[in-house]
């Protein structure tokens, strides 16, 4: 069950740990990406900060992590293959595993149903 | 009427019409009186003949190259010209254009630059080139931050064999994010110490920065340099017209290359413009930490050759504040002159200079010697520059030197505020000696110090 966030990332939340990567509307919207500056194994982020960033030919944005924890693997296809995030932003294109320290937070995103409004009213 | 200003009188009266005010004087209203300049002092305006004439008159009293032969380096050297340069460079397409907004339409404007990115890869044995920065200093200063971004480390280490005023530029880019900058030793060969450097490298260094040849003239040894160094970034400062006879920085790994373009081709011009080099090894995850605008080469949609600006999610137009650098332009002008040279020149004749500066610099050096008052300061092997301690008096010679018309040696006492460890005496002289002095302007200068 994917969550996601209003600055268009998602969560899905397996066992101990949770994968996050960028809804298809944000890879739609930043055209090829060409570059992804992966984020550093063991690094601790919060909800809400930077997580990594994202370069499309003309624009790089920043990722924001939708929970908070420890980064504990990241998606070493898309150092070759930043275009999988395209082709698959919500599958095979996801960026980086998140060990949780904080469940509770999960409660706070959106569940599809409401992302997809939050979409449709930003259009 | 004003001759610069296109706009007839007419037209004036119709645009102060339309925006609804008889005066221009209205237009700055807002501009409280008491503020106002009520003067700016200027003498009166003077004709196109007038001007020239006095300007003419002022730079008359300038000892320029074209009247004054000169032993002096440190940083800016005079080379010969050839002709061709300027012909080329004064195109007015090259001369009068600005920075490209549309980059892509100016395909002309991209290919030198991408020519001349390649010419410095060629020269430097390095992989991927920028399209120049402002100038050595920066450029050095900019690798300096650049090892930091790349090693997330804080200190990085510099010669103190770097020239004294690239180690202040460096101190100054680097104050702003906090990046630790230290120094370590030169050896009694003018080279720097192996031990020295050794010792101050700690889990905190991000890079080393040496220069090749260094401040003053002695050749470092970079395979040296380069095997204490293997774990943190190496930035070699390097001389690009030396690089004809001394082994390119590439060949020992160095994994960033800077350095001042101005001898190649560049006119001294009372110390710039010319533009900074900036090359790194070829290595994809470095150059997205690489400061200044890269031109790449790309196919349009009909499978054509043409020429981009690529990698510009590093600059600050696209990152704002997460940018490689704040530098939004390069010395594009600069590289042209540089690019003419060097495909004029050609490799054999890049080498052909480097072997007339090695000897002519030596030549000097053995007749100085021969005199009885003038001893080498450093052992080292050095290409165009030298540093002498003299026991005649510096000012008389110097004095001498200028009726000449010679421009002497420096003295490097003048740098004494700003070397950090050694203090040289009035009697230090560096000179240096390129293509241009010809043997009898050397012969002359050694018979001025003799009969001092």
């Amino acid at each position: 069950m994917k969550k996601y966030t209003k600055t268009h990332e998602w969560v899905e939340v397996n066992e101990k740990s949770a994968t996050v990567g960028i809804s298809e509307h944000a890879q739609d919207e930043l055209g090829d990406i060409v570059y992804v500056d992966l984020p550093e194994v063991g690094k601790e982020v919060k909800a809400g900060e930077v997580l990594c960033s994202v370069e499309s030919v003309k624009s790089a944005s920043d990722i924001y992590a939708p929970i908070s924890g420890k980064i504990i693997e990241v998606n070493k296809v898309l150092e070759d293959a930043p275009e999988t995030v395209n082709k698959s932003a919500e599958g095979d294109g996801w960026i980086a595993k998140i060990e949780i320290s904080d469940p509770s937070e999960i409660d706070k995103l959106l569940d599809k149903t409401e992302y997809d409004k939050l979409v449709e009213e930003e259009k | 009427m004003d001759p610069y200003i296109p706009n007839t009188e007419s037209e004036v009266e119709e645009m102060l019409k339309v925006v609804g005010i008889d005066s221009i004087d209205k237009l700055f209203s807002s501009l409280p009186q008491e503020k106002r300049v009520k003067s700016l002092g200027l003498p009166e305006s003077l004709d196109e003949f007038n001007v020239f004439l006095k300007l003419k008159k002022m730079a008359l009293k300038n000892a320029d190259a074209q009247h004054f032969t000169y032993f002096l380096g440190a940083g800016m050297y005079n080379h010969i010209i050839p002709s061709v340069v300027h012909q080329i460079v004064s195109r007015g397409d090259f001369y009068t254009a600005y920075t490209p907004y549309q980059a892509e339409v100016s395909q002309g404007s991209l290919q030198t630059m991408f020519e001349f990115q390649t010419m410095i890869c060629e020269l430097t044995g390095m992989g991927i080139s920028n399209a120049s920065m402002y100038d050595g200093a920066s450029a050095t200063a900019e690798a300096a931050l650049m090892a930091a971004r790349f090693k997330k480390k804080y200190k990085v280490l510099v010669s103190d064999a770097l020239h004294p005023e690239y180690i202040e530029t460096i101190k100054t880019y680097a104050s702003g994010p906090g990046i630790k900058i230290e120094t370590f030793r030169h050896n009694e060969s003018g080279a720097i110490s192996i031990e020295d450097l050794k010792s101050k490298i700690d889990e905190e260094t991000a890079g080393v920065i040496v220069q090749y040849p260094n401040f003053f003239g002695v050749i470092e040894d970079l395979e040296a340099i380069r095997e204490v160094s293997k774990d943190i970034l190496l930035i070699t400062v390097t001389n690009p017209i030396s690089l004809g006879v001394l082994e390119a920085p590439g060949f020992f790994g160095v994994d960033i290359v800077t350095g001042d373009g101005q001898p190649l081709g560049i006119p001294m011009n009372l110390g710039g413009p010319s533009f900074g080099i900036f090359a790194i090894r070829d290595d994809m995850k470095l150059v997205r930490t690489m400061p200044g605008r890269i031109i790449g080469e790309t196919v349009d949609v009909d499978g054509k050759r043409g020429f981009v600006m690529t990698l510009q999610a590093r600059e600050q137009h696209i990152r704002r504040e997460k940018a490689t650098s704040n530098i939004c332009s390069n010395h594009a002008l600069g590289t042209l002159y540089a690019s003419v040279y060097l495909s004029l020149i050609g490799p054999k004749g890049l080498k052909e200079i480097g072997e007339l500066n090695v000897a002519k610099s030596h030549y000097l050096l053995e007749k100085l010697e021969k005199t009885g008052h003038f001893e080498r300061k450093f052992s080292g092997e050095f290409f165009n520059e030298f540093v002498v301690k003299t026991d005649i008096n510096v000012s008389k010679f110097q004095e001498r030197l200028l009726k000449a018309n010679i421009i002497g040696p420096i003295e490097l006492g003048k740098f004494n505020n700003l070397f950090s460890r050694e203090r040289f005496s009035d009697s230090d002289l560096m000179f240096c000696v390129t293509e241009a002095n010809t043997t009898e302007e050397i012969d002359r200068l050694v018979s001025i110090a003799e009969a001092v």
